[in-house]
Order: structure tokens, then C-alpha cells, then sequence
């Protein structure tokens, strides 16, 4: 069972990554490709683990990757809206839902 | 028998809601509820005749074969067991036949009265309703029964007070009379309540015949009872301190006046002391209160009467101090002589009520011919009415000896019998020689104010003006029709209960023998006790007779002579009054000291504390207002955590994914 370890690492690392990027960053689009790398770092822990415990973990990276581009559609056209509304992509501008 | 009580009591509720219907639908169909009106009433009276035959048969040998009607079961609440249910025996059937006999004369009545009024056919469906609750009042076989008709009677005299709402006065003595009657039904309410708590029934058979077991003579509980029932009387039968709102009540039509406030359900009161005469029995100190109230009653209120000027404000006084008499009568213990009074009360007093009607009924219509705005009932505007209406006044006359208590009108047998009573019992109990005293002043004060009404209206000179005069005539016949069975009534009505020293006339104390089951049980309790009332004999008989003719005789005369002499004037050109008169002319400023010390501290009471504080402040401010400030401070306290910050919440939401499964992992 070779780099199943450090592929779980690389996953957990990549992980992090996306969500301190999604927690830390402001602009709407790299918190959109943190969210991404969030998605992908979990694909890899599908396939690492598929190795172990068979083909279904590889099958469900799929079914993500399809989500993943849905979502891709539907984000990026909301991210459009909001720059032609208010000529930014600064999430902290978009206050709307203030109590 | 079932079915003979259900259409006695029926028939009147159906005309109410046939005369209702039309009331709402068809006011202008006269013809319909003249034959209904009346018509109900009249095969009530039929049916309770043809009752009165068959049972008078059946306790000819049984006497206390009281008759229960159940109809249905009403309140069945664990031990608390209460039936629809109707008690005939000897006292409910006097009331029966009292109640339909002469409520089938003053519909008669009404239906020339009221003939030319708009709300003719409310006028008998309000009538109607009021003599099914007054049946059912004195048919009930239980308090709560008694409480049905007791409350409903009340509605009908408020809706029939107010019944020309459109001027306010009325409407305020119809809520006057509905509200004082409110004080006396919370006596009444606690008197059950109390009944309840010791006997476990309301059940008047099972009251009565256990009374003597559950309650110790004179103790605390049956004086309380007694006391508070008779606070319940006070207030539907008029007696001080409730008394005020009778005369007020003589804003509704004269008929009504007559009916209720005259002959049936003021005498609500007399029948609940009579009904209950064991409980009263068992209580000597509520017997010396009901005594004396009544005592003082009737020697107040007829010295009010002197000094009315309204016709109808002297009968509605005069009531007051007759119902004083009945109620010194059952006070007294004399339970028959009480409803002696009662039924002879009815008669002569419905008489003079109708009388009155019909008087008014007459200078109303010389009034309004001539435009004029004279006050049709002031009796100053009245005087030499006999030429115009002989058979009123002779009818008038009538009523007016028998009230005063000239043998042999009914009123001297049964006025005579209560004071003669009250007079025996002052052998041991001394106050009531004090009782007599009062009645005895207040026979020569009635006398004397019957006689100023009928001198007032029916002699001297005519004072109703020249043009007027010439529009004055007799009512029509159905009217005078009714006045003159009331009449025969009056004369006649003695016979029903003829004391001993007149046995020459017939048969002596027939109502007293007829009522011997319903008083022989408090009769007994009381001659245990030692307070049986009994009637003196020989000489003292002879004198105490003597006296009151005499006073009924000098009352008379005094009365006449008195007001021819001092030639009254119209009302416009009397001159105010003076001194004591002008205290009796005010009603002893009874009704502004209520106002000054009751009703105004109440109405401070409720504006500043019930009103402005409780309800304002506590409720509206602190109830209603302080939730709804509640719930906004806390929905801003919520709304501070809403910053709109995308970021925030993904915190947020990061931390609580984190935790959540921290928790799974480290569980």
C-alpha cells in the first residue's frame, strides 16, 4: 500500500489550504478556487483510500467532479451578477444581510 | 302532567318567539299578535285552572303529594345534581294561578294600551318572555331553577323598563333596575352556595325536609343563608336598602308597571321567604331583620307617597310599601297572611296600575290632539276625571278602599291578618310590637296618599285645560273589561282566606289550610323555638279590628278632605315645595346620597385604580405592551449577530463543522 500516508497528508494539506483561503481572502473569485481546492483535496482522499477499500471511493470523485462543475456554473454566474451590481468582487462590500 | 306543564310553560315561550319573529319581520301585523299575545297567555291560565282541578282532587286526601315534573336532566356535575325539574304543589300553584290569571288581564289590557305603538309586537313578545321565566321561577323545583326564572325575569323588566329606549331617562332606569338587582342576585348566589355546602343538594324537597337535621336552630349557618337570600329579596321585591330602583321603573308602559312591578315579580321575594319558610324558620334573628326591613319599608315608602305629584309614582311607592307589608308578614312567620297579601296585592294593585293606564291613556291622547306638551301623569294637570271616565273611576275607588283596608275589600282581611300576627309575636318578642307600631302608621299613610291620588284625579275641579277637556273620554272596552274582573277580583279576594271572627261571611282560612303543608313544617320548628307568631283573641282582636277600620277611615277622610281643600293647580303653575314636603317630594334625597357616597366613589374607583392603573397600566402597558417590547429587545439582541459579513459566518460555520466533529471523533 504505497503513499497512501502521504497522499492523505497531501489531501489534509491541501485542505487547509482551501480553507484558510476561503476564511482569510476577500475576493470572491479566489475564495471560489479555494472552495475548489477544497473539493479536489477531498477527491484525493477518495482515490487514496480506494485503494484499501475498493473502487467506490474512485467512483465518487466523479459524482464530486460533476458537482463541482454545476457548482462552477451556477457560483461564477452569481460572482458576474455581483461585479456588474456593484462593480467589485469585495465580499466584505456585499452587507446586504445585515441584522 | 307532563305534558300540562310543558304547555304552560310553553305557550308563552312560543308567543315570544312567534311576536319576536314578527317583531323583526312584520311589525305592522297587529291583528296576528293581539290573538297571539294574549291568546297564549289566556290557554296557560285555562291549562293551569284545569291543573288546579285535577290537584286540589288529589290533595284533597294527600296533602303533601307535592307534584315533580322532571323534564330533563340539566346539570349532572359529580355529586352536584340538578334537573330540569318542576315542583306543583299548594304554594306554586297560588303563584301559578296568580301569575296567568292576572297576566292574561293586563294582556288583554295591553292590547288596547299599546295599540297605536310602533313596537306593539316587541311590546308582547318582551311579555310573553317575561311570564315563561316567571313561570319558571315559581315553578322550579330547585334554587337554581328558582335562579333561571329569578335572572330572566330581571332581562324582561330591563327590555320592558327601556322600552322607549330612544329617551335617554329610560334607558337609564332600565339599567338602574337591572344593576341594583345585580347586588340583590349575589346575595341570592351565596345563599346557594352556602345551601350547597350544607346540604349537598338545591333540591328544595331535599332542603326543606332535612333542614332541621343539617341545621342547628339560630346557628350561624342558617342566618347566614337566610340573611343572604333575603339580600337576594331586597333587591327583586324593593326593599331598603335596594328599593330605588322600582320607582324608576315606572319609565316603561303603565301595563308593565302593573304586570311586573306591581303584581308578579316584585313578589318574587315574598314567594322565595315563603318557599323557604323552614331555613327562615330555623333563624329567629333573620326573621326580626325580614320583619322589620319590611316594617320599615312600608312606613317609608308611604311616606314618600304622600308627596308624588306623578300618578304612577304613587303606586310605584305605594307597591313598595305593600311588598314591606308581605314582607313583615313572612317575617313575621304569618307565612299565609304574607301570600294572602300577595294575591290580594295583585289584584288591587294590578288594578290601580291598569287604572292609571288608563287615566294616562286618556290625557296622552287629550295632549297630543291639541299639540300641547303638558305632562299627561302629573295629577296635578288631572281633577274632576270621574264625569269623563266613570268606570275607571269607580273601578279606581274600589281599588283604592280595598288597599286602604275598608271591610270587606280583600286588602283589610289580608293587611289586617300580617298586622294582627305581627301584633301576637310582640307577646315575646317586644320589637315586634314596634313592627305593628310602623305597619299600623304606614295603613294611615297608605289610606291617607289613596285617597289624595284619587281626590287629586278623579274630584275637584278639571285642571286639564279647556280645549283638552273636550278630548277626555272613556277607554275602550277591552280595556275597562279587565278593570272590571280586577275589581270583582278586589272585592272578592278577602273571601279567599276570611279570618275567624268573620265566619259569617263563609268559609274561614281556606288559603291557610290550603298552604297548611308547605308552612306546617316552619311552623312547627318555630313553636319549638317559641316564636310562633299567633293571633291575639278576644278583646285585643276586637280593638286591634277597630283600629285599623279607623285608620283606614280617617286616612280616607283626612286624605280627601286634605287635598280638595288646598285646591291643587296645574303643574306649571305650582309653586316649589317647602320644608318637609320638599324632602318627601325628593324622596328623601335617597337616590343623590346613593349617587354622592356609591355610585360616584365607585365610578372615581373604577376610572383611577380599575381603569387608568390596572387595565392601562398593568395590562395594557405591562401585559400587552411589555411582551410585545419583550420580543423586540430580544429580536435586536438576535439581529446584533446578524453583521451581513459573508466571512462571520463561514467562521462560523468552520468552527461549528470543527467541533461537530471533534465531538464524533473524540465522543
Amino acid at each position: 500500500m504505497p503513499l497512501v500516508g502521504p497522499s492523505l497528508l497531501l489531501s489534509a494539506i491541501l485542505f487547509s489550504i482551501g480553507v484558510a483561503g476561503v476564511l482569510i481572502r476577500r475576493n470572491a473569485i479566489v475564495i471560489f478556487m479555494c472552495v475548489e481546492l477544497m473539493l479536489n483535496a477531498v477527491n484525493l482522499t477518495f482515490v487514496a483510500l480506494s485503494q484499501a477499500y475498493g473502487l467506490s471511493g474512485q467512483i465518487f470523485v466523479f459524482f464530486v467532479m460533476t458537482v463541482a462543475a454545476a457548482e462552477a456554473a451556477v457560483g461564477l454566474a452569481i460572482i458576474l451578477a455581483i461585479f456588474r451590481h456593484h462593480k467589485s468582487v469585495d465580499l466584505t462590500n456585499i452587507n446586504l444581510l445585515r441584522g | 302532567m307532563h305534558l300540562t306543564i310543558a304547555l304552560i310553560l310553553g305557550l308563552p315561550l312560543l308567543g315570544f318567539l312567534l311576536n319576536g319573529a314578527l317583531a323583526l319581520r312584520q311589525p305592522s301585523a297587529k291583528t296576528v299578535v293581539s290573538l297571539i299575545g294574549p291568546g297564549v297567555l289566556l290557554a296557560s291560565f285555562g291549562l293551569a285552572l284545569k291543573l288546579f282541578l285535577d290537584l286540589s282532587a288529589l290533595w284533597e286526601g294527600s296533602p303533601d303529594a307535592a307534584q315533580i315534573v322532571t323534564l330533563w336532566s340539566w346539570l349532572p356535575v359529580g355529586s352536584l345534581q340538578i334537573d330540569f325539574a318542576f315542583q306543583l304543589d299548594q304554594l306554586s300553584m297560588v303563584m301559578l294561578l296568580v301569575v296567568t290569571g292576572v297576566g292574561s288581564l293586563i294582556h288583554l289590557f295591553s292590547v288596547g294600551y299599546m295599540k297605536s305603538d310602533d313596537g306593539y309586537a316587541r311590546y308582547f313578545a318582551y311579555l310573553n318572555l317575561f311570564i315563561a321565566f316567571m313561570l319558571v321561577l315559581v315553578l322550579g323545583a330547585s334554587f337554581p331553577m328558582m335562579f333561571i326564572g329569578w335572572e330572566g325575569v330581571g332581562l324582561c323588566s330591563y327590555l320592558l323598563i327601556g322600552f322607549w329606549f330612544t329617551e335617554k331617562a329610560n334607558a337609564d332606569a332600565g339599567k338602574k333596575a337591572f344593576i341594583v338587582n345585580r347586588i340583590g342576585d349575589f346575595g341570592f348566589l351565596v345563599a346557594m352556595f352556602l345551601i350547597w355546602q350544607a346540604f349537598g343538594s338545591l333540591n328544595y324537597q331535599d332542603v326543606f325536609s332535612r333542614a332541621t337535621e343539617v341545621l342547628p336552630a339560630g346557628g350561624a349557618v342558617v342566618t347566614a343563608i337566610t340573611l343572604f337570600l333575603f339580600l337576594g329579596c331586597t333587591g327583586k321585591s324593593a326593599q331598603i336598602p335596594l328599593y330605588t330602583w322600582l320607582p324608576d321603573a315606572m319609565a316603561g308602559p303603565t301595563p308593565v308597571s302593573a304586570l311586573i312591578h306591581a303584581a308578579t315579580m316584585v313578589t318574587a321575594g315574598v314567594y322565595l321567604v315563603a318557599r323557604s319558610n323552614v331555613l327562615f324558620a330555623l333563624a329567629p334573628t333573620s326573621q326580626t331583620v325580614v320583619a322589620g326591613v319590611g316594617a320599615l319599608t312600608a312606613l317609608f315608602a308611604a311616606t314618600i307617597g304622600l308627596r308624588q305629584y306623578d300618578i304612577k309614582k304613587v303606586l310605584a311607592y305605594s307597591t313598595v310599601s305593600q311588598l314591606g307589608y308581605m314582607f313583615l308578614g313572612v317575617g313575621t312567620g304569618a307565612i299565609t297572611a304574607g301570600i294572602f297579601h300577595l294575591v290580594t296585592h295583585a289584584f288591587f294593585k294590578a288594578l290601580l296600575f291598569l287604572g292609571s293606564g288608563s287615566v294616562i291613556h286618556a290625557m296622552h291622547h287629550a295632549y297630543h290632539a291639541t299639540h300641547s306638551h303638558e305632562d299627561a301623569q302629573d295629577m296635578r294637570n288631572m281633577g274632576g276625571l270621574r264625569k269623563y271616565m266613570p268606570v275607571t273611576a269607580m273601578l279606581m275607588i274600589v281599588a283604592t278602599l280595598a288597599i286602604a283596608g275598608i271591610p270587606p275589600f280583600s286588602g283589610f282581611f289580608s293587611k289586617d291578618e300580617i298586622l294582627a300576627f305581627a301584633f301576637g309575636r310582640g307577646e315575646h318578642q317586644p320589637i315586634f310590637r314596634l313592627y305593628w307600631a310602623m305597619g299600623a302608621t304606614a295603613a294611615l299613610l297608605t289610606a291617607f296618599y289613596m285617597a289624595r291620588l284619587i281626590a287629586m284625579t278623579f274630584f275637584g275641579e278639571n285642571r286639564t285645560g279647556a280645549r283638552e277637556r273636550e278630548q277626555l273620554h272613556e277607554a275602550p272596552w277591552i280595556m275597562t273589561g279587565p278593570l272590571l274582573v280586577l275589581g270583582i277580583l278586589s272585592i272578592a279576594g278577602g273571601w279567599l282566606n276570611l279570618p275567624e271572627f268573620a265566619h259569617g261571611l263563609g268559609a274561614t282560612e281556606r288559603l291557610h289550610h290550603w298552604l297548611e303543608p308547605i308552612t306546617a313544617m316552619g311552623a312547627h320548628v318555630s313553636e319549638g323555638l317559641g316564636t310562633l307568631a299567633v293571633l291575639p283573641e278576644g278583646r285585643t282582636e276586637t280593638a286591634l279590628i277597630a283600629l285599623a277600620i279607623a285608620i283606614a277611615a280617617l286616612g280616607l277622610f283626612l286624605g280627601m278632605t286634605v287635598t280638595l281643600k288646598s285646591r291643587p293647580v296645574r303643574a306649571h303653575d305650582a309653586l316649589p315645595e317647602q320644608g318637609f314636603w320638599k324632602l318627601l317630594y325628593n324622596k328623601y334625597y335617597v337616590d343623590e346620597l346613593y349617587d354622592r357616597y356609591i355610585v360616584q366613589p365607585l365610578i372615581g374607583f373604577s376610572r383611577v385604580v380599575l381603569w387608568k392603573s390596572i387595565d392601562q397600566g398593568v395590562i395594557d402597558e405591562g401585559g400587552v405592551n411589555g411582551a410585545a417590547g419583550l420580543s423586540r429587545a430580544l429580536g435586536w439582541i438576535g439581529s446584533r449577530m446578524q453583521s451581513g459579513q459573508i466571512g462571520v459566518y463561514m467562521v462560523l460555520f468552520v468552527v461549528g463543522a470543527v467541533y461537530v466533529l471533534g465531538m464524533v471523533a473524540w465522543r
